[in-house]
């Protein structure tokens, strides 16, 4: 039951063979189990996902079609806003912040009368790539519970790869949804920016932020997509484009598809085990009949810088709002006003959020914004026309997800640059607002070579297609898990 | 004045707060009457985590007409910023703006002081969002925040330094309001926030060019003639400073309006850093050719070119042109009164019977016995005399009153054909304005006909000619005097409804 794609669980319900309350005490049991080896959650809602799940049913049982996922539990990453429930973006400084409003994504659904079990742990505002800069401490691995289940979006694919709930939404400003789906084997979509809302989507960076998802296939991230996406009146960055019924267009006909392969993404520091992985899954599509053409994208190399500036610059902004004065974290007791924000932002922002804030407003600063920021933008628009210029040639690009499979807790702390490196295969993408998967490709042993798992730890390949393109990067990921079933595959928990 | 030693440079920023429903990034109500505080507020105002603002479209309409208005170029592109500071009043860290591509920019304004037109260059203007407003209750150890303004959508005016004096600087905040109340795109009110200015002023020698190399601003003016004085102030504090030697620094002022002076308030040296970036949630805004061309079409009549119009069309004086005009709501109305005018003339034309006169270019007017210029000159004093002292009594507005501009304007001809007298009319008119009605009804209920009716004249100027035969000597033997006690006396024989000119006239024929 608990590794039921979200197809299934969706003829279970409306055949009456399971009913939401079922589901939503089977997962709420699970996460009380197996919650103390993953901390994949801030908060459990158990009450409230018994009550969703028993208005489910009600409307299941009364008369006429069911949403696609009326009944169906998830978990959403702690920086969608939920009405009346703690969101805290893994930061002391949201402790204990009830938003009055929900975030678009968490209305719609609402409206199709999804049930919430509860908020996934992530780095500290979203800004790492392990889970370890979350103010309540990592998840775990379901594959090897002492390594990272990756992040920022760690709590929610460690969520969905430990089966304690059928997806989880997630969001990526540089690589958050693909690496930690990557990392715990299960299959992620980061969404062309603008695709999906952010609005009441804690924000990161404003210009990379995008809300996605993460499940157990390629069939329901289109059924998701189509949950989720769509031009929203309280987000004037997302698109006029139509949301197209993804699901009901998949096809496994890749036929005569041209793929490319960046030859800047397959990078020297690369695990080795990681690559093989990854060309056995281009071998894979090519028997399907997409042709593979190399190409290059020589700006790949400035993606990290570009980001490095950028990122940091729209962080620092975006967490001027958390001064003490309206909500969160707050130290009343100060000699003046000034040391009411110098009290309260210290105790509340973590060290990788401060270090972010310091970099961001140096870089804005009178004199320096010409230097950076302006130049990142102009760079930024370069990798942008690059991406463009390859997509005249190929329908999509294939590379590997993340370098490396998952890596011990702890091993990244001392690297601040860790995260950095690691998302030198996703931020050209992010940066270009493109939309992509991650998705299971086969096993490789990690460089330490420490681990129970006998076959190794997950590998990822990464489907990337140009904006608005989430059909054809989806018929490529559906084609490819038709062919395989690395997907079907989960750890053993017990 | 001023010293002649040494000559004001003058420059406005001005905000407006544009009259939208909502607020400039969020749908919460844009009200600045709002008196509970944090009543107007919502998850966007008060910057909760996640929220994202959404340009108000009419406040971006309302901001290009104003820049169309002052002659602004209006860039095909422009965009909002950050700018970042700390303050409880301003709920995200950084206030919305625009830095470096306003939307409007290089325009200019004409006023006329003393008979001349003078050319006031506009900088830039730009759209933002209020900041709240931080509340210190007496005696308590914490302040408090109202948010009801925090988001309220302003337009930041920046004029040029070419205002050369407090009279000069009033004209154009005159001015410059007129235009906005007449677009409809703000209250533009001084005492109620809805229009705020804050100039800049220093001092030079006459000839030099150069700008000074301090400038003043002053805060906390809330009427125009707060702002003559506050300039007037600092111009003699300036001019007195340096004659003696002293360079003045500079600091932001505050008005003080209980002892008439300004009051330092803080010192301007180190500029802030506002780490100014593009906002990255809202997209690039866009003035494609058409909507303008939109906007241009649809832009109403300007003040200056009312002015022009009432002076030479009507004939106004200046005076009442500028009173009128000071005032939108009654010279709407006034042009509602002027073009029933026109339709009481047009309508008692029969145009079979003045064909030829008609097609000769005669005025409709004269075809009727109506002097249609004295007309809309009674219009004119109506509307600046009885009827605008009647609407201050209860801040009314003339379009919220009883009297249709239909009713005034029979009311104004039934003075012309002598069916009352003028002090019956202000009777009348005071009827009209308590309870509405058609004048010649209110006219018989009260029993104030005139008696133009040369026979009942003639009538009653027998009877005083035969009982008063002394006076008619005197006045046949050159005392003009006893002329005036005959048409009183035939008055008096009318209950004092005769028509004056009518007595008047017959009774010099009579006595001739």
């Amino acid at each position: 039951m608990e590794f039921l794609h979200l197809t299934e669980l969706r003829k279970k319900l409306d055949n009456r063979e399971v009913s939401s309350s079922e589901l939503a005490k089977y997962f709420l049991a699970r996460i009380k189990k197996l919650e103390p080896q993953l901390k994949a959650f801030v908060t459990v809602t158990e009450e409230a996902a018994l009550k969703d799940a028993q208005e489910a049913d009600e409307f299941i049982n009364s008369p006429g079609e069911n949403p696609f996922l009326c009944g169906i539990p998830y978990v959403s990453k702690d920086l969608f806003a939920t009405r009346g429930i703690r969101t805290t973006a893994s930061s002391k400084i949201l402790d204990e912040y009830k938003p009055p409003f929900d975030a678009t994504v968490t209305r719609k659904l609402k409206e199709q009368k999804s049930v919430l079990l509860g908020k996934t742990n992530l780095d500290e505002f979203a800004h790492g790539s392990s889970t370890e800069t979350s103010a309540y401490g990592p998840s775990h691995n379901p594959w090897d519970t002492s390594r990272i289940p990756g992040g920022s979006s760690g709590g929610s694919a460690a969520a969905v790869a430990g089966g304690l709930s059928p997806w989880a939404t997630a969001t990526e400003t540089g690589g958050s949804i693909r690496q930690p789906s990557s990392l715990c084997g299960v299959s992620g979509w980061k969404p062309t920016y603008g695709r999906v809302s952010r609005y009441g989507v804690i924000a990161m960076a404003s210009s990379l932020d995008s809300p996605g998802a993460i499940a157990h296939s390629v069939e329901d991230l289109a059924h998701l997509a189509e949950a989720m996406a769509g031009q929203d009146e309280k987000d004037s960055t997302t698109g006029h484009v139509p949301v197209p019924q993804y699901s009901r267009n998949l096809t496994a006909d890749i036929k005569g598809l041209k793929i490319g392969i960046p030859k800047e993404y397959f990078l020297d520091g690369m695990e080795e085990g990681v690559k093989q992985r990854v060309m056995e899954a281009v071998k894979e599509l090519e028997k399907m009949g997409a042709k593979t053409v190399e190409v290059a994208l020589p700006n790949t190399k400035y993606g990290s810088l570009v980001y490095a500036i950028v990122a940091p610059s729209e962080i620092s902004s975006n967490l001027m709002r958390y001064d003490g004065i309206r909500y969160g974290h707050t130290v009343p007791a100060a000699a003046d006003l000034l040391g009411v924000y110098e009290k309260s932002r210290a105790e509340g922002f973590g060290d990788e959020a401060k270090r972010r804030i310091m970099t961001g407003t140096y870089v804005l600063s009178a004199g320096y914004y010409d230097a950076y920021y302006k130049k990142a933008q102009k760079v930024r628009r370069l990798i942008v026309n690059e991406f463009a210029e390859a997509f005249k040639q190929v329908d999509l690009l294939v590379c590997p997800s993340s370098p490396n499979v998952a890596i011990k807790l702890g091993s990244a702390k001392d690297n601040p640059l860790f995260g950095y490196i690691a998302d030198q295969l996703n931020i050209p993408g992010s940066l270009a607002g493109l939309p992509a998967l991650s998705v299971p490709c086969g096993y490789a042993r990690p460089a330490d070579n420490d681990t129970p798992s006998m076959d190794g730890l997950p590998v990822g390949l990464q489907i990337i297609g140009p904006q608005w393109g989430e059909q054809q990067v989806f018929n490529a990921g559906f084609a490819y898990q038709q062919a395989t079933d690395w997907h079907k595959q989960y750890p053993s928990l017990e | 004045m001023t010293n002649s030693a040494y000559k004001p440079v003058i420059g406005f920023e001005i905000h407006v707060q544009l009259a939208t429903k909502s607020k400039m990034f969020s749908p919460a109500p844009n009200n600045p009457d709002e008196a509970v505080p944090n009543t107007n507020i919502d998850e966007i105002v008060t910057g909760q985590p996640g929220t994202l603002p959404v340009a108000n479209k009419e406040a971006i309409r309302l901001a290009a007409m104003v820049g169309l208005a002052l002659n602004c170029t209006i860039d095909e592109f422009s965009k909002f910023d950050r700018k970042h500071y700390f303050y409880p009043d301003l709920p995200k860290g950084y206030q919305i703006s625009q830095y470096d591509q306003p939307i409007a920019k290089k325009g200019y304004l004409d006023i006329e002081v003393n008979g001349k037109t003078k050319r006031i260059g506009i900088t830039r203007a730009h759209l933002e969002e209020d900041a709240g407003k931080n509340v210190h209750p007496e005696g308590l150890p914490y302040s408090l925040v109202d948010y009801n303004r925090a988001g309220a959508p302003l337009l930041e005016i920046v004029t040029e330094p070419d205002i050369e004096s407090a009279e000069e600087g009033r004209a154009f905040l005159q001015e410059l309001r007129n235009i906005i109340r007449y677009l409809g795109a703000s209250s533009a009110d001084m005492e109620k926030g809805t229009m705020r200015c804050e100039p800049n002023i220093s001092v030079r020698k006459p000839g030099e060019t150069t700008l000074p190399k301090y400038k003043v601003e002053v805060k906390n003016i809330n009427s125009f003639k707060f702002a003559e004085a506050a300039i007037n102030f600092e111009i003699a504090r300036h001019t007195e400073m340096l004659e003696k030697g002293e360079m003045p620094r500079q600091v932001t002022m505050g008005w003080n309006e209980k002892n008439n002076c300004t009051v330092e308030q803080r010192s301007k040296e180190d500029a802030q850093d506002y780490r100014y970036m593009p906002d990255p949630d809202l997209p690039v805004l866009q003035f494609p050719q058409e909507y303008l061309d939109e906007l241009r079409n649809r832009m109403p009549e300007l003040p200056a070119q009312k002015r022009t119009r009432f002076l030479e069309e009507y004939k106004l004086p200046l005076a009442d042109v500028e009173n009128l005009i000071n005032w939108k709501e009654l010279t709407y109305y006034f042009e509602g009164v002027v073009s029933e005018i026109d339709e009481w003339i047009n309508s008692d034309v029969d145009t079979k019977i003045f064909k030829d006169r008609i097609s000769a270019g005669e005025p409709m007017a004269s075809l009727v016995g109506w002097d249609r210029l004295l007309a809309i000159r009674q219009a004119a004093n109506w509307c600046l005399g009885e009827f605008s002292a009647l609407l201050n009594q209860k801040l009314m507005n003339p379009y919220d009153s009883a009297v249709t501009p239909e009713n005034f304007a029979e009311m104004l001809k039934l003075i012309q054909q002598g069916k009352i007298s003028v002090s019956a009319a202000k009777s009348v008119f005071k009827v009209m304005y308590e309870k509405g009605g058609d004048p010649s009804e209110i006219v018989e209920d009260m029993g104030l006909a005139q008696v133009s009716d040369e026979g009942a004249i003639a009538g009653a100027i027998e009877k005083v000619i035969a009982e008063n035969p002394k006076a008619v000597t005197d006045y046949k033997a050159g005392q003009q005097k006893s002329f005036g006690f005959l048409v009183g006396q035939c008055m008096k024989e009318l209950k004092g409804k005769g028509n004056p000119q009518v007595i008047n006239d017959l009774l010099k024929k009579k006595l001739a």
